[in-house]
């Protein structure tokens, strides 16, 4: 018998692979690996606590920096709850306007998902066309409220800006851009033999488990869950629109990434029904008090943000300040199944399942 | 070049194969730079981007300026590498690289070493540079650079059985192993070329010949996504660009191999084109083998480890002998 030894590798904080500080100990035997333990935290701000000694105003860009490939969203959980808790109104344009960057957020954060994952995969250029489809977006927001990635863009009560003149039709001619797009993005990747080889059936696991390990948005959907917040509790305006969830059915990699590359489509109908819908004038900010006090109590609320479900549970004391303040990311909670979906795969199956779990280390580490 | 190797060494003889040596090296360095402009630039335009553009006109500078960067960076050695095998990799993995472009003929007359062994001469030779990538990954003594090492010795020793394997049809066809030899067996219209009656061989030598190169969708042993990259990790300066001298003088010998045992050399796709000379069409031909590496680089992802190996024993190596019996029964029956 040859003896072999087990070789002891770290695999990140810096890693091309880990999409930002991520850390995983892995003990390999061979290529195999039979032992992982992630570690987290390089990125940990304190979030939570520093929120304790903000306003609820001051609180919003801080979300902007969760999870920072999708800002639009985490600001939406934010002002939501505050706006639930003072039992606040707030205006249609508003609600549109909101509704309408959130999805576009959803089809750049999912761009992003596939670019680097096929990246990951080794792919090169899909990368490029995915950044170059999502700058448009960013482009679309820059015109909207003056920032590229941390927007700051909703407030308690409304949004910030009004859409300036003629953004609604710019962003009509991105959607009708973007299906084309899509159905070309299949053509050259969602059919390659290698492409198949890779994810299929790399990183499965059942429905039971995804439930029991709390996985949501495209990691629970891949298993053929139909549980999309949008749907289950509609918030905002989603009960007016006409979508499907996109599910899969064996929970491997290659399901989730067909979920993901579903749920573009599906945020375009979305797209297309709010731009049609969009109120042609009206206020984009509700009547809110000078200073935002809501009423001491908890709430608890949640909504489908692009990498599952992110809530955010607030502790008032009737202050200006929350006595707590607490966000459910997604990203950490997805997370949690890696070490047991690394054991007895290769290092080459470790980048795979890490990017199709599509974590986000500013939300993992808050 | 051939009338010299008959003729007694003396010091005239020894300064033209000195001379030739140094024109061959001009002429694959020459290639390597503006094959890595070309690699760039293309990619780039596959990706709507432009590609290197700012040194020089064109950006035609660039390259020049990154090896200019890369000897003048400080050299380092990592200092728990084991220091005389870290040092030796390099040039252990550019010598053979360097050597196999004795015996490519690019015309009827114009070859440096008329060797009758050829092909095996090139297999022989390149063999020796998988020794250099494994040696460089232990002596890295990082981890990621060992298992690059491990994959590449694994994939490189893998691949080259099915590569061999595939020209042997070849060689059955024209009797020879002599590359010039087979290139004149191959003269006539575009159809006589090897790669129709072979086209199961040219299969075969094309993806195992990608994977020699460790080029996508073969780059395993340099995997950035899994070993940020391989085995020439702890390389940098002008040691790491010996290793990438290496890999596009490997990718220039290739490139000539396809077109001499697939493509008819230096012979036009129609007799009637015979007033271009042989050297344009031997560099039309080879032009499209490296332009095709560049196309499947910017298009495809990457195998798995264990994918990669099946590949190779289980479908290319019975291929390639399916290959062999059918040439076999062909020759038989004609």
């Amino acid at each position: 018998m040859i003896r072999t030894e087990e070789l002891l590798l770290n695999v990140g904080p810096q890693h091309p692979s880990t999409h930002g500080v991520f850390r995983i100990v892995v003990k390999l035997d061979g290529e195999i690996i039979t032992e992982a333990t992630p570690v987290m935290g390089y990125l940990h701000r304190g979030t939570e606590k520093l929120a304790e000694n903000l306003n609820y105003t001051q609180i919003i860009p801080y979300t902007d920096r969760m999870d920072y490939v999708s800002a639009m969203t985490n600001n939406y959980v934010l002002v939501h709850a505050v706006e639930k808790m003072m039992g606040l109104e707030v205006p249609e344009r508003a609600e549109y306007l909101r509704l309408i960057v959130m999805e576009l957020q959803r089809v750049a954060s999912h761009l992003v998902w596939w670019g680097t994952y096929l990246l990951d995969i080794g792919a090169l250029s899909p990368f490029l066309y995915a950044f170059s489809d999502r700058e448009r977006i960013l482009g679309l927001f820059n015109e909207l409220c003056g920032a590229r990635l941390t927007y700051n863009y909703m407030r308690v009560g409304g949004v910030k800006w009004d859409a300036p003149d003629g953004w609604i039709d710019r962003v009509k001619t991105f959607v009708k851009d973007m299906y084309v797009r899509l159905d070309e993005y299949h053509n050259l990747v969602s059919g390659n033999e290698i492409f198949l080889a890779r994810i299929k059936g790399i990183g499965q696991y059942d429905a039971k488990t995804a439930i029991e390990y709390g996985l949501s948005g495209a990691n629970l959907r891949c298993t053929g869950v139909d549980w999309d917040l949008r749907k289950a509790e509609p918030y905002s305006l989603y009960d007016r629109f006409d979508f499907d969830v996109v599910v899969g059915k064996n929970g491997d990699c290659y399901d989730r990434y067909l979920c993901r590359l579903g749920e573009i489509t599906q945020s375009l109908r979305i797209l297309e029904q709010a731009l049609e819908q969009f109120p042609g004038e009206g206020e984009t900010m509700g009547k809110v008090p000078r200073v935002i006090r809501p009423p001491a109590g908890e709430i608890y609320v949640r909504i489908e943000s692009p990498r599952g479900e992110i809530g955010c549970h607030i502790v008032s004391k009737g202050k200006a300040e929350p006595y707590r303040l607490k966000f459910r990311r997604p990203s950490f909670v997805n997370l949690q199944i890696l070490p047991k979906l690394l054991i007895g795969e290769n290092m080459t199956n470790m980048v795979t399942i890490l990017g199709g779990i599509d974590i986000v280390l500013g939300e993992v580490d808050c | 070049m051939q009338r010299f190797w008959d003729d007694p060494l003396n010091w005239g003889n020894a300064g033209i194969f000195v001379a030739g040596a140094i024109a061959v090296l001009a002429v694959v360095i020459l290639f390597v730079t503006y094959a890595i402009y070309f690699e760039r630039k293309f990619i780039g335009w596959m990706q709507f981007r432009k590609g290197p553009n700012r040194v020089g006109p064109l950006g035609l500078l660039q390259t020049v300026a990154d090896v200019a960067k890369l000897l003048l960076k400080e050299d380092t050695i990592p200092s728990k590498a084991d220091r005389g095998l870290f040092i030796l990799a390099p040039v252990l993995a550019f010598v053979p690289s360097f050597a196999v472009l004795a015996f490519i003929p690019y015309g009827l007359k114009l070859q440096f070493a008329d060797l009758n062994v050829g092909f095996l001469y090139y297999i022989a030779l390149s063999g020796i540079t998988t020794i250099a990538v494994v040696v460089g990954g232990w002596a890295s003594n990082n981890k990621y650079a060992l298992l690059g090492g491990m994959r590449s010795a694994a994939q490189m020793i893998s691949y080259e059985v099915p590569l061999v394997m595939s020209v042997v049809g070849v060689v059955m066809m024209s009797g020879s192993l002599n590359l010039r030899d087979i290139v004149i067996a191959q003269e006539g219209y575009f159809w006589d070329w090897n790669f129709l009656p072979q086209i199961l061989g040219f299969g075969i030598f094309v993806i195992s010949a990608i994977s020699e190169l460790n080029r996508t969708p073969f780059d395993l042993p340099e995997a950035e996504s899994e070993l940020v990259a391989g085995y020439h990790v702890e390389y940098s300066g002008f040691r790491f660009a010996f290793f990438m001298l290496t890999e596009y003088i490997y990718v220039y010998a290739i490139a000539c191999l396809t077109t001499l045992l697939f493509l008819g050399g230096w012979n036009p796709p129609f007799p009637q084109l015979d007033f271009i000379p042989g050297l344009i069409w031997f560099f039309l031909k080879f032009a499209f083998i490296v332009f095709s590496l560049f196309w499947i680089r910017a298009t495809f992802p990457r195998l798995r480890v264990d994918q990669l190996m099946s590949l190779a024993w289980k479908v290319l190596l019975p291929l390639a002998i399916l290959n062999i019996f059918l040439t076999a029964l062909g020759i038989e029956l004609m």
